[in-house]
């Protein structure tokens, strides 16, 4: 029998506006040396699923409303709250999403490390503190002793999500639930982790369930793949079978969303480029107290009119410095920037005012960057009214407009943001970005706080746009096969300079830079990216 | 850090200075005088007294040498207690007025702190709602009524506890603390309260409990510390706030404190005493927000290990 045994599992959330049916009867078990993947979009339930296991949800509203879960022959719907607390973190554990806020700041990594150890084994203090060493070396931190004193704020997201593997590790449980635990990391610090995970997997003979809403971070270590949608698993199988042979129309569009095409490069008239950049250089901090950070140093850029120019580089990298800098929305130190042949490096506020219509830029998150109190009506005439584009006779036409060409269903034009879903709210977003009809727009990581599919339909909604328009767009994406997907040429960036540039047919199949080839390297299920599927096995295979 | 801290230092100085430069323009620019309440005085009595207390100067000397005075720690004499300086009158009600502060403070912290913590376990249950009406009631609530009424209930109708004065009878201290420290220990229930349900939704508590630790162990080890941050931040405009507004209480309960002496040299016109225990009162609540502030940064690891480094 498996290790882990679930059965019709039914999870219903009883709120005010009715009841949600967050998990709908699954089924699946996990065995030793297993990794099962849960692939679905937020709220498909899949990570109600399996905290609600360890009654790790908050009841109420959440009701567990049938099925079992057979673990170590008991029931884990069955148990009481303090049987359940033992099979938490001792025979179960989880490694969280972000690791930035899953570490409780005010306390040391040691402390934190050995809690799980001196509450469920008789370890003494030290005996656990020599332990939790050893396996913060074993998940590659070095210098382990030394850092068992560190605070949290002292580790980079990988290295902290390191220590949460560790954490998770430490007592030896029989599974681990991964509830996407790479999401909010690099794309180069992602394989490490996933690399890592896998071999102590391997070493431990653990069963892992893989909570993930992106197929391709799971192509190249999942055994078991289950596809959940609306709270039921609408497909389930082999990862070979899912691949492959996916016959549910919510697969196929979950393969069908990885961006796995190249754009076939615009051709462009050669004429005046619209942005120019010469040996720009942003640095923060002051030389004088030793603290100056060279964001962005001696960067020199065309930006032609009507290409997508893709801008990649881990985070850090100073690419979203970059775009902000070009865009004058942070000011240079040095290094000159021409917009349409005008030189703006100097220009005032007030000077810059009538060329804003012109550059517009679209920011990462859109939760944060929509003001709340404004209803789509009111975010999207602002601008309209601001630059003179429309007069009150014809503003609600305009309005109208605009949310046709992005998307949105004309009668949502009195709902404030919260009302909307991340991908609604970024249709939002890019619509007051082009309501000033720019000629040059910087995106900054549109997507990537988005769904899979939802990022598919926000990059074609883009395209759509540069085609309509005549946009010329800079794109920063720390995702190569995004960028791939969109842009007509791509700038590799690191530690503030741009060190390749060509099209995306030749940093993808020539790169020149071994930096260039480690985000290759690293991009999850490459595989599947390069149609590869099936004849690489995960490590251990 | 040492930064952090020299900056706000000196950013207070010019506060107290603002505030002695209102004070005492404005005192003399209200109605009436010192003197106005004696019997008609000869002509040369008066010219006398206004030169004894530098009244006769012309209104920018004054001012100035008020200041030098000041500098050398001198507050001056006083108008209405012939003979006694405002320092000596300051120092003689200050103790009193801060042992009441500080049991006051006590009792603030103690009720608020636990009932805040308390109504935040199961927020929107009974548990949460019966303090937090309390709260409310007790934020409402001027002491000038929950005084007399504690009085009335406790002093008069159960005879527990006596019902006037300070440090006399057993048990004095009692009512004036409670009272004085209700409207405190309100708001800090509402500060813990909100400071803890802002903590009990981050994902760290969430790790906490997947470790299989006892609900016990999440709240106090893993959430108090974030979540009582901010009734720290608080705790020192609380006690300067205490001190400064506990004339009220003290009037009640026949109290020779700091606060008797403020009222009484407002309606005096005693301008030495308003101006002493105004700079006084407001340099307290400007070392005590420094204070608090400070420990808070403290309390923050990440701007503490920069101050153990130095930086």
């Amino acid at each position: 029998m498996a290790l882990l045994n679930v059965e019709d599992l039914k999870v219903y959330f009883h709120t005010r506006n009715g009841v949600v049916k967050a998990v709908d009867g699954i089924s699946f078990s996990v065995d030793r040396g297993e990794t099962f993947a849960i692939i679905g979009e937020s709220g498909s339930g899949k990570s109600v699923a399996c905290y609600s296991m360890l009654g790790l949800i908050p009841k109420p509203p959440g009701r567990i409303e049938g099925g079992s879960a057979r673990f170590n022959d008991q029931d884990l719907l069955t148990l009481s709250e303090s049987q359940l607390r033992k099979v938490r973190g001792k025979g179960i554990s989880i490694i969280f999403q972000d690791p930035m806020t899953s570490l409780n700041p005010f306390l040391k990594i040691g402390e934190q490390l050995i809690e799980p150890l001196l509450l469920h084994t008789d370890m003494s203090r030290k005996q656990a503190w020599q332990k939790a060493t050893e396996l913060l070396l074993e998940v590659g931190i070095k210098d382990a002793e030394k850092r068992m004193n560190a605070w949290p704020f002292e580790f980079s997201g990988g290295m902290r999500q390191r220590v949460m593997i560790a954490m998770a590790l430490i007592t030896e449980p029989d599974i681990i639930i991964a509830d996407e635990p790479t999401t909010a990391l690099d794309v180069t610090v992602q394989a490490q982790i996933l690399k890592l995970l896998k071999e102590l997997q391997v070493r431990r003979n653990i069963g892992v369930i893989f909570i993930s809403h992106d197929l391709s971070v799971v192509a190249d270590i999942a055994d078991n793949i289950a596809v959940m949608q609306q709270g039921k698993i609408v497909e389930q199988g082999s990862r070979d079978s899912i691949f492959k042979e996916a016959s549910h129309p919510y697969t196929q569009k979950l393969l069908a969303a990885v961006p796995d095409s190249e754009k076939v490069p615009t051709a462009l008239d050669g004429e005046q480029a619209i942005v120019e950049v010469q040996d720009l250089c942003v640095y923060f901090g002051s030389e004088k107290h030793g603290n100056q950070v060279r964001a962005v140093d001696k960067v020199s850029l065309r930006v032609e009119r009507g290409e997508i120019l893709g801008l990649v580089g881990e985070s850090g990298s100073g690419k979203s410095t970059l775009g902000r800098a070009i865009l004058r929305l942070v000011n240079p130190s040095h290094g000159k920037i021409l917009f349409e042949g005008q030189d703006i490096t100097e220009l005032k506020a007030a000077q810059l005012k009538p060329l804003r219509r012109h550059m517009q830029m679209i920011f990462q998150d859109p939760y944060a960057s929509l003001n709340p109190r404004m209803t789509v009506y009111d975010t999207l005439a602002e601008p309209l009214l601001l630059h003179n584009i429309a007069n009150k006779k014809t503003l609600d036409a305009e309005v109208f407009k605009l949310m046709d060409s992005v998307g949105l269903a004309r009668e949502n034009v009195l709902r404030y943001p919260h009302e909307f879903s991340g991908g609604q709210r970024q249709r939002i977003a890019i619509g007051r970005a082009v309501a000033t009809k720019p000629n040059f727009i910087v995106a900054d990581e549109p997507v990537s706080a988005l769904d899979v599919t939802i990022q598919a339909q926000i990059l074609d909604l883009l395209l759509e746009l540069v085609e309509r328009f005549d946009l010329t767009m800079l794109f920063v994406s720390h995702d190569l096969g995004v960028v791939r997907y969109l842009s007509d040429r791509i700038l590799v960036m690191k530690h503030g300079e741009l060190v390749e540039a060509g099209t995306a047919h030749d940093i993808f199949s020539n790169p020149q830079q071994d930096y260039t080839r480690s985000l290759l390297e690293a991009i999850p299920g490459k595989s599947l990216l390069l149609g590869e599927v099936g004849s690489v096995g995960g490590p251990d295979r | 850090m040492w930064r952090f801290i020299g900056f706000r230092t000196l950013q207070a100085i010019p506060v107290i200075f603002v505030v002695i430069t209102v004070t005492f323009f404005l005192v003399r620019a209200a109605p009436g005088g010192p003197f106005d309440d004696e019997k008609a005085v000869s002509p040369q009595v008066q010219a006398a007294l206004e030169a004894q207390y530098r009244l006769d100067l012309p209104m920018h000397e004054q001012y100035f040498a008020y200041l030098a005075d000041l500098l050398r720690g001198d507050m001056g004499p006083s108008f209405n207690y012939p003979g006694r300086s405002v320092d000596e009158l300051i120092f003689q009600g200050l103790p009193i007025t801060a042992e009441l502060g500080f049991y006051a403070l006590l009792v603030a912290v103690g009720i608020g702190v636990l009932s805040g913590v308390i109504a935040s376990l199961r927020p929107n249950t009974v548990q949460d709602y019966v303090p937090m009406s309390l709260a409310m009631i007790g934020i409402c609530m001027p002491s000038f009524l929950l005084g007399p009424l504690m009085v009335l209930v406790f002093g008069i109708w159960l005879d527990w506890l006596p019902v006037s004065g300070w440090d006399q009878s057993s048990g004095d201290k009692v009512l004036p603390s409670i009272t004085l420290g209700a409207m405190y220990a309100a708001y800090i229930a509402r500060l813990s309260r909100s400071g803890m349900l802002e903590v009990m939704s981050q994902d760290y508590l969430r790790t906490a409990r997947a470790k299989g630790l006892p609900e016990r162990v999440v709240v106090i080890k893993h959430a108090l510390r974030a979540g009582l941050l901010p009734v720290i931040s608080y705790l020192g405009p609380a006690f300067a706030g205490l001190l400064s507004g506990s004339f009220v209480v003290e009037t009640i309960f026949q109290i020779p404190g700091l606060g008797r002496f403020y009222v009484q040299a407002a309606f005096n016109r005693d301008y030495t005493m308003i101006l002493g225990t105004t700079t006084f009162l407001a340099t307290l609540i400007v070392v005590f927000n420094l204070l608090s502030d400070f420990l808070a940064a403290w309390l923050n690891p990440r701007l503490r290990y920069q101050f153990q480094k130095g930086k």
